[in-house]
Parts: structure tokens; sequence; C-alpha cells
């Protein structure tokens, strides 16, 4: 990128001469007020309804907070997996040629696929005390169903495709010559990976994290299963929402949803800066 | 650094990129590898830098055998056609590279390493540049600072894979003559790949011709060009035209006729005639000679290329006239090639 930063921030950049720049972003416009912006104004809206002291004190409440706190901080917790064992998986898949490859290529995107509380059901099976892995991690002391361990098993399960699908194209694109280069020099295979590859896939992996992050705060069918829901303990804040409605109890409901609005777009606007000054650097 | 090339077979899933090749390679020695594509001239310069290992056969450097080498000690600067610069690092940390990757007491220090990238960037002549990005320069540019980098470990020898191929012909020209300058100063052992013949020839003190996995012929630019050992070098350097003759007691037979040349060493028999077509020299009436209709001629740049069909099998040779010479306003021609080379029917 050899142009010059943009001058006054805010003006439009000269589009090319081929027709289309009002018609599209008027339509992405529309489109977005439509789909995002106005289900979640209303939220907002609703929300607002209550006054200050009302919202704060159920924001303040012990359960909520503790509910998401156990939101955030699992779907935390299961994106830093992600990214470790997703960019693992990539790996393999982009760098090795093995009988089966095309077939865990697709099993990867099998968690987008299946319905979230059927993830749920087999992994609590699976987790609980007398389940198969549950049996063998028991006496260990470990416990996994109806504790925040056993949601983050099921948000790593969730997220995984996110890491391994937006890593990949990048990690192909990964010119074999720069490593060459690289190992002639005299760098040993550990320095290529720290210091040429993984630099280079970082604003990959960082959008992988947050797509797995964002889903993994939302996510709800998979973990209800498994959580146990236990209140401050192992309760989620979507399910804290839902318990809400189920009281009828609308303003308390709607005041939990828009301050994880407000936290997830924080934390996904700090993930975008972050990954807009890094492109900037290295073009 | 000497290197010596012995014996070397290289295959690819069974498939052999290179039959038997031998090399030797003076220290000091600026050589180019030429040849069209899948000659093998690529496979010979990566096996050389570590990048492939030989199926059978050694390299040596020195006398050490490097082929047990592993590519990070056989301290090689490798230059690649598309730059294989670190994007993400600036110019001066993309020289540093191979002396920061070092450990304990090879390790320069900081300071040093800084000192040493921004000398490199003067002998490269890309001072200042120091805090760029390799996105921020132009190819030209870039391909210095990858020349740089591969200078910056000291290598025993440099190994350049068409290092211009990506680059436009006018910074081609550029950076010919100053890689040769370049050479000259620091007297590093290079060895580059180019499909340019022109390239070969200018720059190498010695050339290396390839074909289909074997080396053709070896020699400076003179002797590759003047004399040249096979029809493939032949055809392959420079312009040449070839005509089936007939060789009978020493003297050269064209169909029916004798054209004035012998061989007094040639076997007698089927024999394929070579000859450049501006050493050629016109004859009037033909008692030995070779004769044809003009077919075509065309102007190529100083001088006129004309094209005759020759006896009865219309065969075609090209030759070349001065510009302003009649003969080619004349609709049959009479030559002898003044220089050529006879090899055996293929």
């Amino acid at each position: 990128m050899t142009t010059a930063p943009a001058q006054a921030g805010w003006r439009f950049r000269q589009p090319s001469v081929i027709p289309g720049f009002g018609l599209t972003l008027g339509f992405s416009l529309a489109y977005l007020t439509l789909i995002i912006l106005i289900p979640l104004s209303g939220l907002v809206w609703r929300s607002a309804a209550l006054g200050w002291t009302d919202f704060w004190a159920i924001v303040a409440d012990r359960r909520t907070i503790n509910a998401l706190e156990i939101s955030f901080g699992t779907a935390f917790a299961a994106a830093a997996v992600n990214v470790v064992f997703g960019t693992l998986v990539a790996w393999v898949l982009v760098r090795y040629r093995f009988p089966g490859r095309r077939i865990v290529d697709a099993m990867v995107d099998l968690p987008f696929a299946l319905p979230t509380a059927v993830a749920g059901i087999a992994l609590t099976t699976l987790y609980a005390p007398n389940g198969w892995i549950g049996k063998l991690l028991m006496p260990l002391g470990i416990k996994v169903a109806y504790t925040p361990l056993g949601i983050v098993i099921a948000l790593v399960f969730i997220g995984l495709p996110f890491v391994v699908r937006t890593v990949q194209p990048i990690m192909e694109e990964i010119d074999k010559e720069v490593e060459e280069a690289a190992a002639t020099l005299g760098a040993s295979r550990f320095q290529i990976i720290t210091r040429i590859l993984f630099p280079g896939l970082a604003p990959a992996i960082v959008t992988g994290f947050s797509l797995a992050f964002a889903r993994g705060v939302g996510e709800y069918g998979s973990v209800i299963f498994i959580a146990g829901n236990l209140p401050f303990k192992s309760e989620i804040a979507p399910l804290l929402i839902v318990i809400r409605l189920e009281e009828y109890n609308y303003p308390a409901a709607t005041a939990i949803a828009a301050i994880m609005l407000a936290l997830s777009f924080l934390m996904l606007l700090v993930i975008n800066l972050v990954q807009s000054w890094s492109r900037k650097r290295y073009g | 650094m000497e290197v010596r090339v012995a014996n070397v077979r290289k295959e690819f899933d069974r498939f052999p990129a290179l039959h038997d090749v031998s090399l030797d390679i003076k220290s000091g020695e600026l050589i180019a590898l030429l040849g069209p594509s899948g000659s093998g001239k690529t496979t010979l310069l990566r096996l050389i830098a570590g990048l492939e290992r030989p199926t059978k056969g050694a390299i040596f450097f020195g006398d050490e055998d490097a082929s047990q080498k592993s590519i990070q000690e056989r301290n090689v600067g490798f230059v690649f056609q598309h730059y294989a610069l670190f994007r993400h690092m600036t110019v001066a940390d993309n020289i540093g590279f191979g002396l920061k990757v070092r450990h304990g007491p090879s390790r320069p220090p900081t300071q040093e390493i800084r000192r040493r990238a921004s000398e490199l960037l003067d002998l490269v002549q890309l001072s200042g540049l120091e805090k760029r990005y390799p996105a921020q320069l132009s190819g030209g540019q870039r391909q210095r600072v990858a020349l740089a980098r591969a200078m910056a470990i000291e290598p025993k020898v440099l190994l350049l894979d068409e290092p211009f191929g990506a680059l436009d012909a006018q910074v081609r020209r550029e950076l010919r003559r100053w890689l040769r300058d370049i050479h000259d100063a620091t007297g590093h052992t290079t060895v580059f790949v180019t499909h340019d013949q022109e390239e070969a020839l200018e720059l190498a003190d010695r050339v290396v011709v390839m074909s289909q996995g074997r080396i053709e012929q070896v020699g400076s630019a003179d002797e590759i060009y003047d004399t040249p050992n096979s029809p493939f070098v032949y055809g392959f350097i420079g312009e040449s035209s070839s005509l089936p003759v007939k060789v009978d007691n020493g003297d050269i037979w064209l169909a029916d006729r004798p054209i004035g040349l012998s061989a007094a060493h040639a076997p007698s028999g089927e024999a394929m005639l070579y000859f450049r077509p501006h050493d050629v020299e016109l004859v009037d009436g033909c008692s030995g000679c070779i004769a044809g209709t003009v077919a075509a001629s065309r102007r190529v740049a100083g001088t006129r290329r004309v094209e005759l069909e020759i006896g009865g099998e219309r065969q075609r040779v090209e030759i070349e006239l001065p510009v302003d010479h009649p003969a080619a306003q004349k609709s049959r021609v009479a030559f002898r090639p003044r220089r050529w080379k006879l090899f055996p029917a293929a």
C-alpha cells in the first residue's frame, strides 16, 4: 500500500469510474438497518423505558453480574482454546496431504450444521459423571458437566470452525519461498514459525478469535444442557434472559440483553481496531 | 568458496529432473545456469542451496560434503525470483534477519546488526530506506533488498533464481550491470539461473547450458557462442539455421550437389549442417554453394533477414544480409556459410 493516508477522515474516497457506488451503499445501509439496526434499537428502546435506577438495579444484581462473567469468561476461554487448536487443525489441513484429508476438512464444518441442542446433549452424555469421558475424569477429581468447564467445552465445539475457516485461506496464501528464504538465512524451524509465519497469520487468528468469541457469548442451545444452570455458578446470561422472559419480566430481560450487546460491541470494536492497526502497518 | 557438484541425480516421484550432473565452480566465479524451462536449472540451484536433497551424488563446498548438512548450516545466500521478503518487517529488519536469528557468540550485538544493515543498503544503493516496508518499494528495489539480505550472512555461495525475471526490461538491464559491479566488489562465488541468454552471456564468467536435466555445455560466452558442441546449444544460443546434408568422402552434399564445403574427419552418411544466419558469404554463380529462392524477407533492426527455400524439398533456411544489399531484391540467392558445424543426423 503506497497510497497516502486518507486526509480528512470523513471524506468519501473517490470511487472508480465503474458506476454502482450509490446503489450498493444505499442497499447495504437499508439492508443493515432492516436486519440489524431496527431490532437492536428496539431492544435499547425497550430497556430505556426502565429508567437508569431500575436499569442499574437489574444490571448490578449479583445474579446478572455472575451470569455475564460466566458468559464472557467461558466464551473467552473457549475462543482462546480454539485459537490454539483451530490454528493447528488449519495447519494440518493446509500443509499435509493424507488419506481422509477431505473428510477431516468437511468434519470441521459439522458444528456449523448440527443443531446446537444436539451437540449439547451429546457432550453432556459424554462428560456426565457416568458418561464415557466423565467416568475417566471423575477419579482425577475433574468435574466437567454441570460446571463452567462444561460450558467451555460446549463453546469450544461450537467455535472451532470459525477459527479454522478464517485462518485456513490465509495460511494457504503463505509463500513457501518466504519460509525457504528464512531457512537459508539460518532460521530454525521454531524461529520460522514464531518470527515469519505467526506475524503473517496473526490478523486472521485475531479475526477467528473474535468470531468464535462472539459466537460463544451468544450461544444458548448447546450450553444449557451441559451447564447445569446453577444460578451464581453455571448460569449463562442468555439463559438468564430466557428465565426473565418466562417470568414475563420483559424489562429485566431487555436490560440484560442491552448490557450484553454493549459489552459485545465494545469488545468487537477493540478487536477490529487492533486489526486495522496491524493491517496498516504490514500492508 | 569452491563448489563441486559430483554426479548428482535428482528424481521427483520417480521422475528424473537431473541426470548425473557434475559441475565445478571456482571460487569467486560468476556462473549462469541457462536453459529452457524444465531443463533442471532451478533444481540444480536448489540442490546447491540445500532446499532439495539429491537422490544420488554429493555437493561439496570446498572439501566439505555439504549434502549432509541442513539448509541452515550451509550458509548460502539465496535470492528468489519473487523476492520472498518478510513483509511484516522493515527493510532493515529484513536485512538483519539472518544475523538476528543466530545464537550465542556468533550473534552480533543489535547495534552491530543495524550498522551492517545500513552498510549493505549503501552497497545496494538504497540508503535511507531502512524504515520502509517491502510493500512500499518497487520491484527492483525489493530485489536489491533481497540481495542485501542474502549477503548479510556472509554466505559461502550466493545463489540467485531468475533474479530479474519479474522485472521489466529497463530495470533488468540496469540491475544486470549493477549485479556485475557488486560481484566484482565483493567477490562472492555466485550462481544464477536464467532463461535469458543475453543476460547469461553478458553477465557470467562461464555459462552452463542445460537441457532436459543434463548439462549440454559449460564455457565462456565466446566458447558457447562460437563453438557450440551440440545441436541443442547451436539452436538455443543465438540464431541458427540448419540443413540436412550428406557427407561423402569428406565432401558435403546437399541433395545431388556439392556445396563447396569439406569436412575431412566427418564420417560418411547423413548429417545436419548448422550455421549462423549472419555468418555467410554470398556467391555469384553456383558451383559449390547453397542456392535457394527467396520466400520471405524481413527487416530486423540493422539487417535484412531473408528466408530461402532450398532444393526440391523446399527446406527453409534463414540468412542475414546487409539492408542495402542488392541480393535481397533478387529472387534467387546463392551463399556459402563462413563458419559452420556438422552434427550427426538425429
